[in-house]
């Protein structure tokens, strides 16, 4: 594939290289991405808004940055999809959800603040389960997104949107959202990488709040080196979140390209295993875990005993704090109105509005997180669950104080079929399994591509996780194995998915 | 399992549902009572571990307060802040009657 026939197969890192080179200019990397969009996302759905114009005009702010000679950043002119949950200013952020159909966000997050910083060209916003509240991205109130490999399967979620849009190159890179494993299931069963870093690596501000305390934005990309230039574009200590960690940003880009296992611990969670687990997935897993072995790496069993209550405690720690985050959709001060006739009070005009707004499963959720809280459960559930969070963090400390890194398969099964777990939501609740701990604990997590299941032939995702701050550790281990990879297949796993 | 709960009502929905601001039809709590009880069942395992000395962990980074220096930054201004609302008047939002209504 040569540089001018088809400009959405590069990767970021070569386009950016590409437009500080002169060889092309952002505009001609923006139009091919639009190009694309227009030609095949009606099939994956992907985007909930193409902001045609405001990626034009970005891009040429970079060609002409560059053409009056100034030094332009690692990511500059590179075109990137977001996740329709971060605010964008004057862009609809609807969030998937009918409560926020038309609101136009009066400011920038600090994501887009940064993104824009940095020269990135930002095409539109992605689908995604309303609220951030699923596995598949069929709780959007606009429809579901397709996974580009199996247009009749899920993409994951709940940055499905996002994942799709990476898979489907219509676009190099995306943002989405991790609260409980929303970036790195849907890196998995895609074929791509996705990380969540560290809780309060990445600015919260301006990322409309599903569960505040485990909330976490993070980068898409088809290679590891790209999501480690999209973590270091977007991370950093904000004043205006704060919850945001004021440390430097770990050296994810230098891990990225070091790709080095060789003396490293490297730990299996015996409790992310068996039962549940899709056969070819575990496959794919004990064949990586041989291959870190041939790297160099020591692999050592390691027990999480609690890890095994992460999902229940995952269900009542996130409706808890999403039924207070949600309640501040009253139809007073943006978004829909229903009901206000002159005549209902204020309290009707918010059941009617939001029982029209809500989808069934932030309804669902909001009424679950409310049992929880309520006098005389609050002991038994939410504040259980609190102490299982405890449990599961010393579990990591634990683990950590023996190895450098703990891994896992990211998803128990391969891409479902749409429709399949809609109205089972306790079955759909099972794809968070391995991914939940690290959104308890805060520590970093990212899940890159190790193969396709034997079975049904669809992506199968390795997680790796990290401590706190140490983030870097991640990337120096998924660049290893991607590399290894990449020299026995001669190319990446998403290059090798179906045409579109 | 150390729960005692018994099983989740519509009723008990319709109460929940109230508390949280939603108008459920008829169908939507018999279906909802059916899935929060099943969902209550599988989570109510968090008791099993939650022993009386392990301390709550509330979020994951452990912060007292944070506090900025009182300085005067810029911030939205009214036409911004009012750009959303559903209804607006001399610079206000405009919300429905909040008198002689059961809250």
């Amino acid at each position: 594939m040569s540089v001018s026939t088809d400009l959405t197969r590069l990767t970021a890192a070569q386009i950016a290289g590409a437009i500080a080179a002169g060889d092309i200019r952002a505009v001609e990397v923006t139009r091919a991405h639009l190009d694309r969009i227009a030609k095949v996302d009606d099939r994956v759905h992907a985007y909930l808004h193409v902001d045609t114009e405001g990626a034009l005009t970005a891009a040429a702010a970079v060609d002409a940055q560059r053409a009056s000679g100034a030094t332009l950043g690692p990511l500059a002119g590179v075109p990137l999809a977001l996740k329709d949950i971060l605010t964008q200013k004057g862009v609809p952020t609807t969030c998937g959800s009918r409560i926020l159909e038309g609101w136009r966000p009066p400011y920038d997050s600090t994501v887009v603040a940064k993104l824009r910083a940095a020269g990135v060209v930002i095409l539109g916003k992605n689908n995604m389960d309303e609220f951030a509240m699923g596995s598949s991205t069929e709780n959007s109130a606009f429809g579901p997104t397709r996974n580009p490999w199996d247009l009749e399967r899920i993409p994951g979620g709940s940055s499905g949107g996002s994942s799709a849009a990476v898979a489907a190159f219509t676009a190099p890179l995306a943002i989405g959202t991790d609260t409980g494993g929303s970036i790195r299931q849907p890196a998995a069963v895609t074929g791509i990488v996705g990380a969540k870093p560290t809780y309060g690596g990445v600015s919260r501000y301006g990322l409309v709040a599903f569960s505040s305390s485990l909330d976490q934005a993070g980068p898409f990309a088809r290679t590891v080196l790209d999501t480690a230039l999209l973590h270091e574009a977007i991370a950093g200590h904000d004043p205006l979140d704060s919850t945001s960690i004021d440390a430097p940003v770990p050296a994810v880009v230098a891990a990225a390209r070091r790709g080095e296992v060789r003396g490293m611990r490297i730990g299996v969670v015996r409790e992310l295993a068996g039962e549940g687990y899709q056969a070819g997935v575990e496959q794919r897993f004990a064949e990586t875990v041989e291959l870190l072995t041939e790297l160099g790496a020591t692999v050592v069993e390691v027990s999480c005993p609690h890890f095994t209550y992460a999902l229940a405690a995952y269900y009542l720690i996130a409706p808890s704090e999403a039924s207070s985050n949600l309640a501040r959709f009253d139809a007073m001060r943006y978004g829909l109105r229903v009901g206000d006739d002159g005549i209902n009070g204020v309290a009707e005009v918010m059941s009617a509005t939001r029982s029209a707004g809500f989808g069934a499963e932030v309804k669902r959720r909001i009424i679950l997180g409310t049992y929880a809280l309520s006098a005389g459960c609050y002991d038994e559930f939410y504040g259980a669950a609190q102490k299982v969070r405890r449990l599961i963090a010393n579990d990591f400390d634990a683990a950590f104080a023996d190895v450098d890194v703990l891994i896992s398969p990211t998803a128990p099964t391969t891409a479902f079929r749409i429709g399949e777990k809609v109205d089972d939501p306790l079955s759909m609740y099972l794809q968070d399994l391995c991914t939940i701990p690290s959104n308890l604990a805060g520590n970093a997590s990212i899940s890159i591509p190790v193969g396709l299941a034997p079975e049904d032939g669809l992506p199968v995702g390795l997680q790796i996780m990290a401590p706190a701050m140490a983030d870097e550790r991640m990337y120096r281990v998924a660049g290893a194995v991607e590399a290894a990879l990449r020299e026995q297949t001669g190319h990446l796993l998403i290059e090798g998915a179906p045409e579109l | 399992m150390a729960s005692t709960r018994t099983a989740l009502t519509s009723g008990d929905v319709a109460h929940l549902a109230r508390l949280s601001r939603l108008d459920l039809t008829p169908q939507e709590l018999e279906r909802m009572a059916g899935q929060l009880d099943a969902i209550l069942n599988a989570v109510a395992r968090v008791a099993e571990v939650a022993a009386a000395d392990v301390v709550p962990m509330s979020h994951a980074v452990p912060l007292t307060n944070v506090y900025r220096p009182d300085v005067v930054r810029p911030g939205l201004t009214p036409q911004e802040a009012l750009s959303g609302a559903p209804a607006a008047q001399d610079q206000r939002f405009r919300v429905p009657r909040i008198l002689d209504t059961e809250a």
